[in-house]
């Protein structure tokens, strides 16, 4: 639906009715290319019509980027506009926190580098200052932690203030790892950008990689064919399991808890020996395509990964036991890093995070891509909120991926095709719209909005991976807790920060 | 209590020998045969510009291959195939790698580790993470991720440089003491082409600090960044 910019704000309260219609993304778009000017598009879930419904506003190209926030009415937004103002100028009026969010010191006010005008090196050099969140009080105090951080971790600047132990505010500067990867796919067939978009995130890559292979079918009248939704699947849950089994053991690893940690690492370890033999790499890279999969699965893999995953699960289940019978690491988790269900709410909170809030949220079910509608599985929920909330969120979600793969493996045995993939031939979109696709990633759904030129190359690409809407959660889930569990707290929620970088 | 030290006999020892070759289906090192005709084609599929024709034969620069195995696929005369071994490290700098007997006995091999994203997809750094389970158990080199820049020996750089991260590697690098040794891992932090040149990427690692080993890999397999540590580990006694 188009709505005048001015009209934006307004639409959009519709659109989302009160929030029941969650914000999925918010992303700006220069169609100067194609004959047209700028533009910001908010896509809303819409749970009744399984779909995703999508307001387009159109600003003229040399004229004034401003509009009324969302952010006031839709907290969900806040991120999405910081980003708007960073990569192509918008102008959102009412903020309440306009400082810049992707692109820090070294870059120059005023240089916004989705325009079209600048071209993909485009070398800017300046200065703009990036203050922290702070509060300010007698006896208050700062943290200073990160980018590098003690561990092998990935980089972002986290600004504790504290009261004593207690952690009043907690600001985190990301986008430390921003490579502007959206506008190294532009001017690209989407062919040619796969490695590149495989290697948005190491963690996601399957998410990844099948949220835009969808964005690129749905340009196609070609059907993908269903032994490649089997391998697809499968692809997908033996992501979501090593890094649920794995992160099950790191959440432990925020106290020390050392044997299960080692369980932890070892099992995600067989489970990436499992991803190397299905696809040559332990990421699972090189194995989706757009049209199909790469590769087939013989009846002998199939044997191998249900061996690995009877052991797998039995050794979790040893883990699990000795979780709980641990009073000391269960008082730990216990409403530590509490999100009420309303704060997850409003946030629009999507995966384990959401999930462990009350939320019902998981496009498998809520979209029914590819084949989940005809698979028999259950979304795990919970509603304390809190780090023990989220890791029985895992623990339930491991149970449901592997009854997936066994679905699957019976399946993929009774499946006598040959066909992997289709020839999408010329892609095509209906002028003025983009298409997208989802995946329930680990972390949450994943969403890519593809734009295509009338030569089938890509005129823009957003890339919206489920820590997005997560990361402004932890810094409120913190809030009252002591600073020792903050890594505790981190790492139940395992957000990536290459996915959202980008 | 009692699950525990039951889950701990059964589990006995994970620990395996290292092993730089992987499933069949592994895409590792590249390998060009006598049919190839120097078509060409594999260079032109190479999205981030890893592989030349040189006398007739295909040629990777290991540095900047991310192993996606498109170039295997152009190849119409199937002469250019992946085998299932790691691509290992390269050893860059200038000093001899032989290990000084004399510096053997007093140091033992020790090497402490500081690990430092540059603006990585996280692949790298989770297999820096699995080299820590039982299965790698890295310990047993006496080789050790540390905190701090200040206890570390070695500075290894995972991803390309983004323009956001260039000043803390700097800092990280300039904080590091003498004698010292910086190990560039994965297509990214080697190569740099993994997404091309943006206005958010400085380069690859080199562009930066002195890289001395460079460790190919989309990411690189544990045992072969175990591999490479281990040199890494024979190369610095000769500095000191």
């Amino acid at each position: 639906m188009l709505v005048k910019p001015e009209n934006l704000r307004g639409a959009a309260n519709i659109c989302s009715d009160s929030g029941k219609r969650p914000l999925a993304a918010m992303f700006g778009a220069d169609e100067t290319l194609q004959g047209g000017g700028l533009a910001i598009y908010c896509l809303f879930y819409n749970a009744a019509k399984r779909d995703i419904d999508v307001l387009k506003a159109p600003f003229p190209a040399d004229g004034p980027l401003e509009y009324q926030s969302l952010t006031t009415l839709l907290p969900a937004a806040a991120w999405y506009e910081r980003e708007l103002h960073d990569m192509f100028g918008f102008e959102p009026q009412g903020h309440p926190d306009m400082r810049p969010l992707v692109l820090h010191e070294s870059f120059p006010e005023g240089f916004h580098p989705l325009l079209k005008k600048y071209p993909k090196d485009y070398d800017a050099r300046g200065h703009r200052e990036y203050e922290m969140l702070t509060s300010q009080g007698e006896g208050l105090f700062e943290v200073p932690v990160g980018p590098i951080h003690a561990g092998i971790i990935e980089p972002g600047h986290f600004r504790f203030s504290q009261a004593g132990e207690a952690m009043l505010q907690l600001d985190a500067k990301l986008f430390f790892t921003h490579r502007g990867i959206e506008k190294a796919v532009e001017g690209l067939t989407p062919m040619e950008a796969l490695p590149i978009v495989e290697r948005i995130c190491g963690a996601c890559s399957v998410a990844n990689t099948l949220s835009f292979c969808q964005a690129v079918e749905k340009c196609s009248e070609a059907e993908v064919p269903y032994r490649a939704w089997l391998i697809r699947t499968l692809a997908a849950e033996m992501e979501r399991l090593y890094n649920h089994v794995g992160d099950t053991g790191n959440i432990c690893a925020g106290v020390g808890f050392s044997p299960v940690i080692s369980m932890g690492t070892r099992l995600k370890e067989y489970l990436m020996q499992l991803n190397e033999m299905l696809a040559g790499n332990r990421f699972l890279r090189g194995l989706i395509i757009p049209g199909g999969v790469q590769y087939d699965v013989t009846d002998a893999m199939l044997e191998e990964i249900e061996e690995v995953l009877r052991e797998v699960e039995a050794v979790y289940a040893d883990m699990v036991h000795i979780m709980w019978e641990q009073a000391n690491f269960v008082n730990r988790i216990r409403t530590t890093g509490r999100v009420r269900p309303e704060t997850a709410f409003d946030l629009a909170m999507v995966g384990v995070g959401a999930r462990a809030s009350g939320s019902t949220r998981d496009s498998r079910k809520d979209i029914g891509y590819g084949i989940y509608d005809e698979l028999d599985f259950e979304v795990i929920t919970e509603t304390a909120g809190d780090v023990e909330a989220r890791i029985k969120v895992r623990i339930g979600e491991v149970a449901q991926s592997l009854k997936l793969v066994r679905q699957l493996i019976s399946k993929l045995r009774r499946n006598a095709e040959t066909q992997l993939a289709v020839e999408l031939g010329e892609l095509q979109q209906e002028e003025g719209h983009f298409t997208w696709g989802i995946s329930e990633s680990a972390r949450g759904d994943n969403l890519h909005c593809l734009l295509l030129d009338k030569e089938g190359r890509i005129d823009r690409l957003f890339v919206r991976s489920a820590s997005y809407p997560n990361w402004p959660a932890l810094t409120v889930a913190v809030q009252g807790d002591i600073i020792p569990d903050f890594p505790l707290i981190n790492k139940s929620f395992e957000l990536c920060y290459a996915c959202i970088d980008r | 209590m009692l699950k525990m030290l039951e889950a701990i006999l059964h589990g006995k020892i994970a620990t395996e020998n290292i092993d730089t070759t992987g499933h069949k289906r592994l895409r590792g090192q590249l390998q060009c045969d006598g049919s190839c005709d120097g078509c060409g084609a594999c260079a032109s599929a190479c999205p981030v510009g890893a592989v030349s024709v040189a006398d007739g034969k295909a040629k990777i620069d290991y540095s900047k291959c991310v192993f996606c195995g498109r170039c295997v696929e152009a190849c119409a005369r199937k002469a250019l195939v992946h085998t299932n071994h790691d691509a290992l490290a390269q050893i860059l700098a200038d000093s001899a790698v032989e290990v000084s007997e004399a510096v053997t006995a007093k140091l033992g091999r020790s090497l402490h580790v500081r690990h430092l994203d540059a603006g990585s997809c996280n692949a790298c750094d989770f297999e820096l993470g699995a080299m820590s389970n039982p299965v790698y158990d890295l310990h047993r080199y006496g080789i050790a991720f540390v905190a701090s820049p200040r206890h570390a020996d070695m500075l290894m750089v995972t991803g390309v440089v983004t323009r956001n991260l260039e000043q803390a590697l700097r800092m990280t690098y300039a904080a590091m003491p003498e004698p010292k040794m910086v190990m560039a891992c994965g297509a990214c932090a080697c190569g740099g082409e993994t997404y091309g040149s943006t206005y958010a990427v400085v380069g690859r690692a080199a562009d930066v600090v002195p890289v001395d080993i460079a460790v190919p890999g989309c990411p690189p397999r544990p045992a072969a960044i175990i591999v490479a540590l281990c040199a890494a580990a024979d190369m610095l006694k000769e500095r000191m």
